[in-house]
């Protein structure tokens, strides 16, 4: 036996209208929906046989920071398996107070591209097992990128977005991966804002060109549909785990029946 | 330096978590109260000594654990002397060897760990992606309290030639994020193996039985994880007594 796929639920934090946390699924980072008090989603996942949570701050205020620290205590207390933390972090400050409140690593997506000197700071001064860089590639299919994929019979590159894909940086998403490996990131972390919320399947190429540039593990995220889209990105795109929100939110699918799905496929799963 | 106490009615035994500066102390110490220890986090050598064990956590770079470790080094070693059970975890189960090739590295002088259990920390070399993160396979290679439980050792867990069978923990995952991994100098210290494109020990312990550590961490290794953590608190308990 070897290194197994992990499966990771990916909880989005929000506040409500008292001010309590609440995790809200979107599609295509929009159109948001309430699904639930954090940390029972998080003892419920583990029950499951989650290998990992990622907890995102989709509000990045002040007040959400505080609020999400509030919930990183909550759960690394009550939860013993890994848990990654992301949303507006900027400094090597929220790094170490996040990884304080007990998550194990962070997640960084913009801070570290408009600074990429952070990953610097952040692997030296914690290690690089707890730097997670974390991408949300467009497709594009202009002559303006480095490297270029085949998508649907069209030559594409893919792009490095902010702001959950509002807002374009112009930086291809293969270079920063590269980059960001070359700086210490011990992670990838790679969103599809083309897929995102659609249900329809991982971003395959994208995945699949991520993993061929870089030797950190890559964490598939955006467009998981059910256990068979997970399946495809082991097998085709080489990720070592698979994110998902909506089908294990809405109890579309179990983390145990994806666990048991996958097994009987032959990838190897923690049962 | 802060005393966390335990929720636990009663507490099966005292236990000092090492503070170094380094890393997320909150799961281990809750790990440890949750298996049933009271948990003190301090870097007073006093606490070290008056505590049924002692935990040395640990992520990060070897370097900078030794560095940063450097001022307790002889109050460590003197826990290990006294008989004291000396838990090190990841980065801390490193700091127990004698050297690692990640302190030699960039070029200055070696680094030198605590050589309770001799031996060296080698980077993975077959090709596999570094760091070795997430869930891998624990396969138990001998006897260890830390393993099989304080009562459970040379009981009805062995096979015919009188070897452990393995214990409750044998063929359970735990979740590792390394780059290094030991390779004590003595082939008897490894308690446990794991198989990243090569078998690698996973579980090491000096010859005394009460200095040992654990490359993966058990505070996020879920049940099997707090199994763990439950036999070194009985291995405290039983110190005391």
């Amino acid at each position: 036996m070897a290194l197994t796929k992990r499966i990771i639920p990916c909880i989005d934090v929000d506040i409500d209208e008292d001010g309590n946390p609440a995790v809200y699924t979107g599609v295509n980072f929009e159109d948001l929906e309430y699904t639930g008090d954090p940390v029972e989603m998080a003892k419920a996942y583990n029950e499951s046989g989650a290998d990992e949570f990622v907890f995102l701050d989709i509000t990045a205020s002040a007040e959400g920071r505080e609020t999400m620290l509030d919930v990183v205590r909550d759960v690394a207390d009550e939860v013993f398996i890994p848990l990654t933390v992301g949303g507006g972090i900027r400094t090597t400050d929220d790094i170490k107070e996040t990884l304080r409140a007990g998550a194990d690593k962070v997640s960084i997506t913009t801070g570290a591209l408009e600074r990429p000197e952070l990953v610097n700071e952040g692997a030296s001064a914690f290690g690089s097992q707890c730097i997670v860089i974390s991408v949300d590639a467009r497709r594009r299919f202009d002559e303006e990128g480095e490297h270029y994929v085949e998508v649907d019979g069209e030559s594409c590159w893919f792009e490095c977005t902010k702001k959950g894909g509002r807002e374009g940086t112009g930086i291809d998403v293969l270079e920063w991966a590269a980059e960001a490996e070359s700086r210490g990131a011990g992670e990838l972390f790679v969103n599809s804002i083309d897929k995102d919320g659609t249900k329809d399947g991982y971003d395959l190429p994208l995945t699949e060109a991520v993993c061929d540039v870089v030797d950190t593990p890559v964490i598939a995220s955006s467009g998981c549909g059910g256990p068979e889209d997970m399946y495809d990105v082991f097998t085709e795109a080489g990720a070592d785990a698979g994110l998902a929100a909506s089908i294990f939110h809405f109890d579309e699918y179990s983390i145990a029946e994806t666990k048991e799905h996958l097994d009987e496929r032959g990838v190897p799963v923690r049962l | 330096m802060s005393t966390v106490s335990s929720d636990q009615t009663q507490s099966l035994a005292s236990v000092v978590v090492v503070d170094y500066g380094l890393g997320n102390l909150r799961s281990v110490t809750r790990g440890l109260e949750r298996a049933g220890a009271d948990v003190e986090i301090t870097d007073d050598p006093a606490a070290f000594e008056a505590a049924d064990g002692v935990v040395l956590p640990g992520v990060g770079a070897f370097r900078e654990g030794v560095e940063n470790a450097d001022p307790l080094r002889d109050d460590l070693l003197e826990v290990a002397e006294n008989g004291t059970p000396l838990f090190g975890i990841c980065l801390g189960m490193q700091m127990l060897l004698t050297t690692s090739e990640e302190g030699d590295n960039d070029g200055e002088s070696a680094v030198q760990g605590l050589d309770l259990i001799p031996g060296t920390n080698v980077r993975f070399d077959e090709g596999q992606k570094v760091p070795h993160m997430g869930w891998n396979r624990l396969e138990i290679e001998r006897d260890h309290p830390l393993v099989e439980g304080v009562d459970s050792v040379a009981s009805e867990t062995q096979r015919d030639d009188g070897s452990a069978e393995g214990g409750p923990v044998d063929g359970e995952y735990a979740y590792f994020v390394h780059s290094y991994y030991a390779v004590p100098d003595d082939e008897d210290a490894t308690v446990a193996t794991t198989d990243y494109e090569r078998a690698f020990p996973s579980i090491v312990a000096n010859e005394a039985g009460n200095v040992f550590g654990t490359q993966f961490h058990p505070e996020k290794s879920g049940e099997t994880g707090l199994r763990i953590l439950r036999n070194f608190v009985e291995i405290c308990a039983a110190e005391e007594e």
